[in-house]
This record gives structure tokens, sequence and C-alpha cells, in this order.
């Protein structure tokens, strides 16, 4: 246990200097929209530009800014003016409450027709819950949040129809492959019904890859959060994320790759350990 | 949702101006950001300005839809002759929201913070006019002359961005003595404006303005709700649309929107001219030659742009000046003509010739640039690829590249590393002055060649020489004259090639009564103590 | 059944005798803008239509078809196949490396990769072809989405290795080459090609959004992905219902695909 939060821990870490290292060398940091603002003399701009690009070396810059997160300052988000521990209070229990129930309601739907059609294998129920799921995926995210706008549907559920498709696919092809296992089909021969044979054989086979699917799928809600909360107006940390890429805020970016990292990882080692007890129990 | 439902029906009765109603009127509509700063000596953004110009009371307001200065907290100033001094009358027993009396010593207050070289005030920077300090001098309670080290054109216009503070009121930036006063501010959702108790300004029936109560405007930064929301009835104005929202509303609600014309604004494309920029030398040496942006100029269809991109809420554009400024803009300018054949005589002068379909120059290379444009803005990517057909149509291949705004911006002003640029350009103000960072060659934002140390073109010289003469002279005949003369050049030289002008257009519900929208910002509620909703004029 | 398979087949079949010959086919120049007729629905003339500046829908189906046809499916190929190595080699070996890949996995998860797309953007010279602007956002957006699949795959790999059937192949004497090449590559299978069914749409998909970077296809070439750019937002979306054809081809050719390949995908 204390070995997975060191590793968490030194990850997360490292994940915030590289984003660090991603946004100082990318284009267009420390560059601010208003320096196109004709009224302003050149020592105003001279002082924009100033306050937009701190200049100081990386590593001293990410020493600072771990040095401050240790006493509890995240520092302040440069476009919002606003410290960014409150942005982050603020925002994060919308967008956990819109990520857990999209991920959720995500998984139910795709557990919801990947198990029937692997253990009855009906052509039909196949080919259309296949049909379905291919359709989620070409819609685009703007046009699907648009037409929940357009019909006042809660924007939040948009996460749950763009997680599906893709639970959807990986749980039918992992479970239809683990119910054509010889033993499995041994099993079946022998009478056990559906509902026996899907606990017995295949949910042991493949559990612990749906729990590393269940792992990823919360970095993939948590991405889909982003175009989500934009189009539809949320205020969540995905729209936070957006304007904070757009306005090349590194403070507030490097607090949001290290969240993300942290949920990532946390998601990823829970299924880890989980799938690890799957696989000792099944030998 | 419970709650957004109670709004809306809340909205609907007000709507429909039931007696009812008692708790009071409720105008709504939304900020597309979120304030940067209440300071308003600090405002930069649409959002801040919004809630200034809601709020801040100012000595002299530029009436948008006349275009002509009118009294408010001053009743009467005077500018000296020698430009430098500009001394204001005040009014009498006005006081802050908070109930502070307002005096001289408020002014003297405000402009001393505007002019602090630390604060970096975009307002005061209007007001640099040259080395040395501003100084205050209170005659009286209610007389107050301001000096300034050097002349400046304009003075008096310029304080209609100036919202005076108080300088004794704990509240400080929160005492005002606008219309309204901010009395919530729910960051990331909304902001609520309640009337100021102690304004001023009364009808000339003696009643206290404004007639409205409060003022919600919703932090909403998708134009599609907001458009959505406008046509639910939720809100009550849209002050600027696009065209496909305009076109979107006039097909369900048409009483709703109006279009008041050419705007301020412009689009426009530029080449790179910067001596140092990292571009081959036979591309410096197109982008110099003033045959070679005539020619691009005219080969440019501006009837279409505005007719195709714009849906025709869009005039082609003449030069730095709309023709929506009623007194700057030069009558004697046309926009370029779309002349294919002219622009072709224009480049067989530079040498320039066409092979196989392909135009090049004098050494052969072939004549093929990229235009960069900020991403997500639709139109510009549409006239862009517009653009690129009309080139085509002289064997010019021109590549689009749509760049996310820092990037754009680090081309444009640091690295130089562009060719041309597509973008537009936004005039809040009438007045020359306001473009003199644009024109000066050693401006920053003299885009297309910013921080010369000295002109490095004669016309540039002599438009620096213009401007500068324009700044100091008070006669405002003159000044015409000298600034003419700069349109006239931009427009023989085009540094900036003008594309159009767009419209300016709004919405707003037929329940808000005595609305003029006009094509100044703000270009709905520039009247806000007047607005009134539904038949709320007549109860009280 | 196979009479729907055999429609999907034909349909499919059909769109790419389209795109092959599309030239030939495009009843004008996909560039060329009809200026006079801006937003008009189906005619004669333009069988779908034309869009907002007036170009033809039809052409410029034709021609997106193709671009997006021919690479989505090649970037899902490289992205299907990193997650195979790293996330397969993670698995059979186990241990120390599973775990310090599986970490990068996760940080690779995690990390803002829209500074690198800028980045990459602004290496490129702003002049470069249309054509070669949309192979560099393909091979990057091939490169960029495998860790969320590697994740699965490892898992899967890691009990596959430990399943009775490996077991008793190994056992049976099989090496570790045989072993990887006969019994578990095979198995791996299914979620690879879950992974390939899943990338294409979200690539085609995705480079759209890239063209707020400056990558992706640059205008006048078309591509599925700009063409459903149209559909984004309220006030694009006119009462044409012409607009929503790209929606529904891309929708169609994606659905007969799955369809076509619904039983093949599983091993044997």
């Amino acid at each position: 246990m204390a070995k997975h939060v060191a590793i968490i821990l030194v990850t997360v870490l490292l994940g915030g200097l590289l984003g660090a290292t991603l946004i100082r060398f990318a284009p267009g940091y420390g560059v601010d929209e208003q320096e196109l603002d004709a009224r302003l003399s050149a020592g105003s701009i001279e002082a924009l530009r100033r306050a937009s690009a701190p200049d100081e070396n990386l590593f001293l810059f990410y020493g600072h800014y771990l040095k401050r997160m240790v006493h509890g300052d995240l520092g302040t988000s440069r476009t919002l003016q606003r410290p960014i521990a409150q942005l982050l209070r603020e925002r994060l229990p919308d967008t956990m409450k819109s990520v857990g129930l999209g991920a959720l309601l995500g998984w139910a739907l795709g557990l919801a027709l990947a198990i029937p059609v692997a253990m009855s294998r009906a052509w039909l129920v196949d080919a259309l819950a296949s049909v379905m799921a291919g359709i989620l995926l070409c819609i685009p995210v703007a046009v699907l949040a648009l037409l929940f706008v357009l019909t006042r549907a809660p924007a939040r559920l948009v996460i749950a129809l763009i997680v599906f498709p893709k639970v959807f696919r990986y749980a039918r092809n992992l479970l239809v492959r683990s119910a054509a296992l010889p033993h499995v089909l041994t099993a079946r021969a022998k009478g056990l019904s559906h509902a026996g044979v899907f606990v017995w054989h295949v949910l042991p086979l493949a559990g612990a890859q749906l729990l590393a699917l269940a792992g990823v799928s919360v970095s993939l809600a948590f991405g889909a959060s982003i175009p989500v909360e934009v189009v539809c107006d949320l205020p969540g940390i995905g729209q936070l994320a957006w304007k904070a890429a757009l306005g090349r805020d590194l403070y507030l970016l490097i607090n949001l790759t290290m969240m993300v990292a942290v949920v990532t990882l946390a998601a990823n080692s829970a299924s880890d350990l989980l799938g690890g007890a799957f696989g000792r129990s099944e030998a | 949702m419970s709650k957004r439902w109670f709004a809306s029906l809340f909205v609907m009765v007000l709507t429909l101006g039931s007696a009812t109603a008692q708790s009071g009127t409720e105008l709504r509509f939304c900020l597309w950001s979120e304030p940067k700063t209440f300071n308003p000596l600090l405002v930069q953004d649409d959002s801040s300005e919004t809630v200034r110009y809601l709020t801040g009371g100012v000595l002299v307001r530029l009436n948008r839809q006349t275009q002509q200065l009118e009294p408010e907290l001053a009743t009467a100033w005077k500018t000296s002759r020698d430009g430098r001094t500009i001394t204001f009358a005040l009014r009498q027993n006005v006081k802050f929201s908070d109930g502070t009396a307002f005096s001289a010593e408020d002014v003297a207050h405000t402009i001393q913070q505007m002019m602090d070289p630390n604060l970096h005030s975009p307002t005061g920077d209007s007001f640099r006019s040259g080395e040395g300090k501003v100084e205050t001098k209170v005659l009286w309670a209610d007389k107050i002359a301001i000096l300034f080290p050097a002349p400046i054109a304009g003075l008096d216009k310029l304080f209609d961005q100036v919202a005076i503070m108080s300088a004794k009121s704990p509240k400080k930036e929160r005492a005002v003595l606008g219309p309204y006063y901010v009395a919530e501010y729910k960051a990331g959702s909304h902001l609520n404006l309640e009337r100021n108790p102690n304004y001023w300004k009364h009808d000339s029936s003696g009643h206290q303005l404004p007639y409205i109560d409060s003022v919600r405007l919703d932090i909403q930064q998708n134009r599609d709700i907001e458009i959505l929301r406008l046509l639910r009835g939720e809100i009550h104005l849209v002050n600027s649309l696009n065209a496909e929202y305009f076109d979107k509303v006039i097909a369900e609600k048409p009483a709703l929107v109006h279009d008041a014309g050419p705007s301020m604004d412009s689009e426009q494309i530029w080449f790179n001219q910067v001596a140092s920029a990292p571009l081959p030398a036979y591309k410096k040496a197109w982008f110099g030659s003033t045959n070679f942006r005539r020619a691009i100029s005219e080969s440019i269809n501006r009837e279409d742009l505005s007719r195709v991109v714009f849906r025709g809420h869009a005039r082609p554009a003449t030069g730095p000046v709309s023709p929506g400024n009623q007194f700057w803009f030069n009558t004697r300018l046309q926009p370029h003509p779309f002349d294919q054949k002219a622009a072709m005589k224009r480049l067989e002068q530079d040498g320039f010739r066409v092979q196989n379909g392909a135009l090049r120059d004098k050494d052969g290379n072939a004549v093929e640039f990229s235009v960069v444009t900020n991403a997500g803005n639709r139109y510009r990517e549409r006239m862009a690829t517009m653009i690129q057909q009309d080139l085509a149509g002289i064997g010019i291949k021109l590549h689009v590249v749509t760049l996310d705004f820092p990037s754009l911006i680090e081309r444009i002003a640091r690295t130089f590393n562009y060719e041309a640029c597509l973008l537009g350009a936004v005039n809040i103000g009438l007045d020359p002055s306001e473009q003199m960072n644009i024109w000066l060659s050693s401006a920053e934002n003299h885009q297309w060649n910013p921080g010369q140390k000295a002109p490095e073109t004669a016309w540039e010289a002599e438009i620096d020489r213009l401007m500068r003469a324009q700044a100091s002279e008070l006669n405002e005949k003159k000044r015409k004259e000298y600034f003419d003369r700069v349109q006239e050049i931009a427009w023989e030289q085009e540094p900036f090639i003008y594309l159009v002008n767009r419209n300016a257009l709004s919405a707003i519900s037929t329940s808000v009564q005595n609305a003029h929208p006009v094509v100044l910002r703000p270009q709905v509620f520039w009247n806000i103590d007047r607005l009134s909703l539904g038949s709320e004029v007549a109860q009280k | 059944m196979k009479w729907v398979r055999r429609a999907a087949i034909i349909f499919l079949l059909a769109v790419a005798l389209a795109c092959v010959f599309a030239e030939r086919l495009a009843p004008a120049d996909y560039a060329h803008q009809f200026r006079d007729i801006p937003d008009a629905p189906a005619s004669a003339a333009h069988w779908l239509g034309t869009d907002d500046l007036g170009r033809d829908r039809f052409s410029r189906v034709l021609h997106g078809t193709r671009i997006s046809l021919l690479l989505a499916p090649a970037a899902a190929l490289i992205a299907s196949f990193l997650a195979a190595v790293v996330g397969g080699t993670a698995g059979f070996v186990g241990g120390a490396l599973e775990r310090a890949v599986m970490s990068g996995t996760d940080l690779f998860l995690s990390l803002p990769w829209f500074f690198l797309l800028i980045t990459v953007r602004a290496l490129m010279p702003l002049n470069v072809s249309p054509i070669t602007s949309v192979i560099i956002t393909f091979a990057l957006l091939g490169c960029l989405g495998w860790a969320a699949a590697a994740r699965v795959v490892c898992a899967d790999a890691r009990s596959l290795k430990n399943s009775d059937f490996a077991l008793q192949a190994r056992a049976s004497g099989s090496s570790g080459y045989r072993l990887l090449r006969h019994h578990l590559l095979p198995n791996l299978r299914p979620v690879l090609y879950a992974q390939f069914w899943i990338s294409i749409p979200v690539f085609i998909l995705t480079e759209a959004n890239l063209g707020i970077l400056g990558l992706g296809v640059s205008e006048p070439l078309p591509s599925w992905g700009s063409l459903l750019r149209e559909l984004e937002g309220y006030s694009s979306v006119t009462s044409n219902a012409w607009q929503f054809a790209p929606l529904l081809l891309f929708i169609s050719v994606v659905s007969c695909f799955h369809l076509v390949v619904l039983d093949r995908e599983l091993p044997a």
C-alpha cells in the first residue's frame, strides 16, 4: 500500500513538472490578449508582458511552487485573478458529480447491453447495440451537447453518452471472448443457466480487464467533461481547464494536471489492486 | 432545474406586464465572461466595461445616439486654449450610493489614482500625452481644474471613460455614482445590480431614475444558450449579435432584432513588413511594395464578403474610420473596388507575371503566402477562405492557418514569424487620438511594423507627423483635416487592407421600452437609466 | 442475417468506389464557391445542396470521405499497435516493469497534450500544404491515442498469462515466443479490435477539433471532421436538412463496418 502511494506521489510530481515544461515551452506562453489593446501605452504593455511571463528558470519555478503548495498555497490564477484553491473548491464538486454520474451511467448502459450480447449471442441484439454505440461515437460532442441544451435535458448526461460506447465496445469484446472459451462452453453444455455461467465462469475471466477499463473510464469521463462543460456552460473543472489552456495560465494548469494525475492514478491503482485480487482468486 | 423554471416563470410574469408583480422590475441580460475587475480604472475587458457603464458616474457622457458630449456630474466644462487644462463645474448635492457626499476631492482622487504610473490604468493611458505629472487643483468644493503636462486633443471626450471614485468612502470602488451598484456577485454565475438610491438624475416629471429596479447579469459564455434564453424570454436583450444569430432570431421573433448599420469595428488583413522578420527577402519585397498590397486589395471581393459571410449585415470597409463615426469619417473615400484587371496591371508594374496559371515575381518565385487568423472565429475563417478563392483568380496561392489566440499574438507581436494576418479592430471611442498607438510608427500596435526607431517609409513619416499634429491641435476642423489626410494615406498605401465593417446588430425584448439601439457600445443599454419594463413607467 | 451484412458490404464498396473516383463523380470542384447560392438546398446541380460559402456539398463529401477513410484507420492502426506493444509487453513481463510502464501510462493520460500539439504546429512552417498538415495531424493522433487501451491490454495480457490454457501450453513445453505467437496474441485481439474500431470515429472527430490549433485539415480541403463542424452550434444549423447528410454518411459507414466485422473480430 505504502509502495503504491509512493509511486502515485512520484508520478504526480513528475506529471506536474512535465506539464509545466510542456506549457512553458509551448508557443503563446507569457502572451496576453490585452497586448493588442490600442489604448495601452508602451509602459502598460511592458508591464503586462512582465506580469504574464515570470522570467524564471523552470526548475526553480517548480521548486518554489512545490514549497508553497506544501504550505497549502496553490497560487493565484493569472487569467481569473483569484486564488486557485478557491476556484477548485467552487468547481470541483460540480465536475465530480457530472463525471461520477456520467461514468456510472455510461457503465450501467454499456454493461446492460454488453452482457446480454455476450451471453445470448443474439445477432440482432448485438447488431443493434453495436450500431447504437457506433452512432454515439460518430456524433460530435458539441452536437450532442447542443441537442441536450435545446431539449433542456441535464447536460451532464452527455458524459454518460460519451463513456457508454467505449465501455460497451471493450466489454462486449472481452465478454464474448470469455464466453467462447472451451470450459465456459462446457459449463453451458452441462446445463448451467445463463446467469450461472456469467457469474461463475465469464466474469472471473474478464473481471480484471473490466476493472482496468473502469479505471481508464474515469480519465475518459474527465476528458469528456472539458468539451461538455465548455459547450453547455457548466462552471466546472473542465471549463476551467479550457480557459486555463487558452490563457496559458501556468499555475492553474499545473494544479489541474496534478489533480487529473492524482485521480487517474488513484482510479487505476484501485482497479489494479482489485484486479490483482481477482487474478489470485481465479488462480 | 426548479430554480431555472421558477426564474423563467418570473420573467414571463414580468414580460406580460402583470400589475401583480410587486417585487420590482428586473432587467436581465448576459455577460460573455467573468468581469476581471470592479476597479473602474483597471477596466479593459467587455464585461468589466459593462459593469462600469452601469455603475459608474462620469463627469461627461458621450451620447451614444447623437455622438455629442453631454453634462453628467459636471454641469459645465472648459478646455484651456493651450489644451493642457480642463476645468469642471460639478453638480451639487450629489451622493455616492453609500451616502458619502460627492465633491471635487473625489474627482482629484480619481485622477491622481488613474495617472499613477504604477497602476497601469488603461483608462489613464489615453490621457498620457507627455512626460511630467498631472496636477489637480480643487478650486471650490464644486470646481476643479486638471492640468496635463502636454496638450491633449479631444480631452473632454476622454472623460466619458472615467468613473469617479470616492476619496472617503470606506467602500472604495464599491461606492458609485452611476444608476446602479453591485449588490451581489457570485463568481462564475451572475451579478446583481440594484438601483442606486442616491442616483442624482431625474426625468422631466421629477421622477428619480433609473426606472428599472435591478439588473441581473448572468455570466454565460455560450452564445447559443444566450440566444435560446432570449427566444424563451428568459433574458431581455443581447447587446451584440452576429449575423447568423440575427437571422435565427428574425425567423422566430422578428420584432426583437435591430440592425443599426455599420459599427465602429472593422476586419482587416495586413502583411508583415517587419525588416527583421524571419521571411525570405523576396517575400519582404512583395509585402513592402505598395503596388502589391493595392493589387491584393483590389483582388478581394468585399461585396461578396459582406453578402456571403455576414449575410448582408456588413459593408465593404474604406479605412480606419467606419462610416458609423459621423464626424471623423472621410466622406471623400470609397471602398477599393473589386477589379482584378487593375490588380494585374499594378502587379505587372512590379515585374510580376502569370505563368501556367501561377503568379510569379520578376525572379520567378511563385507567389504563395499564408494568412493567419484566430481559430474559432468562423467569420474570419470564412473570409480567409473566400479571399483564398479571390486570390486564386490572379494566380496567387493562399494558405489559411488558424491559430489559438496566444500563439497568434506571439507570432504577430513577438517573433514576427508570419506573412499576413487577418484580424478585426474594435474601436471603442470616436476620436482619432484613440488610434495613436496604431498609426505612430514607433508604437507597439503599429501592427505591420511595430516599434520603429525612425519611420522606415516616407508615408509612415507623414502619418506620424499628421497624427502628432492632430493630437496637439485644438481646432476640431483642423484636426479633421489632418486625420482626413491620414485616412487618405492609409487608403493609398494600404498597410491595413480593410475588408468590411460589420453592422451593429442587437436584439431586445419588446417589453423593454425606450430602447434605441445604436452603433456605439453599449449598443442597447446606453440609456440604461431611461429604459423601462412593461407598463412600469405608467404605474409609478 | 446474412443479407444485412451483405447490404453493408455493398454499401461500403459503393462508398469506397465513390472515393476512388471522386474527381470523376464530383459535379464541381470541392473548393469552388458558388457565391450566389450559399446554404442552398438540394437541387439537380447540387445533389446535397451547398455549404455556407456556396461550395457543392456532395463534392466535398466525396473528397472528405476519401481523406478521412484513408487516414483515420491508419492512425487507429498506429494507436492500436502502440497499445499492443506497450500494454502487451508490460502485462506479459509483469513485475517492476509492468508497474513502471503503467505508471508511465497513467502519467501520459493526465498530461496536457494540447500544448504539445501547439508546439508541433509552431515547428511546422505556415505554408505547409493542407494534405501534409492532415497527415501530420492523424499521425499525431495515432501516437497520442494509445494510453487508455494500453491499460486494458496490460490487464488482459496479465490475466491471459496466468490463465489455465497458457499454463497448460507452458507445461507442454511451449517456448516464450511460441506461447506469445500462438496463444496470447490471438487472445489479445478482442481488446485491440475494440480499440481500433473506437479510435476511427474518435480520430475523425478529433481532427476537426484540432483546427483550433492550426492543425488538421486546412481550407479549402474537406474532411468528415470539418464537414461536421457545420453542425456544431445553434447558429450554424439551418433549417436546411441537407446539412446532416455528412453526419448520416459518417454514421452509416461506421455502422456498416461494425456490422461487417461483428463476429470476425473475435478469435475463432
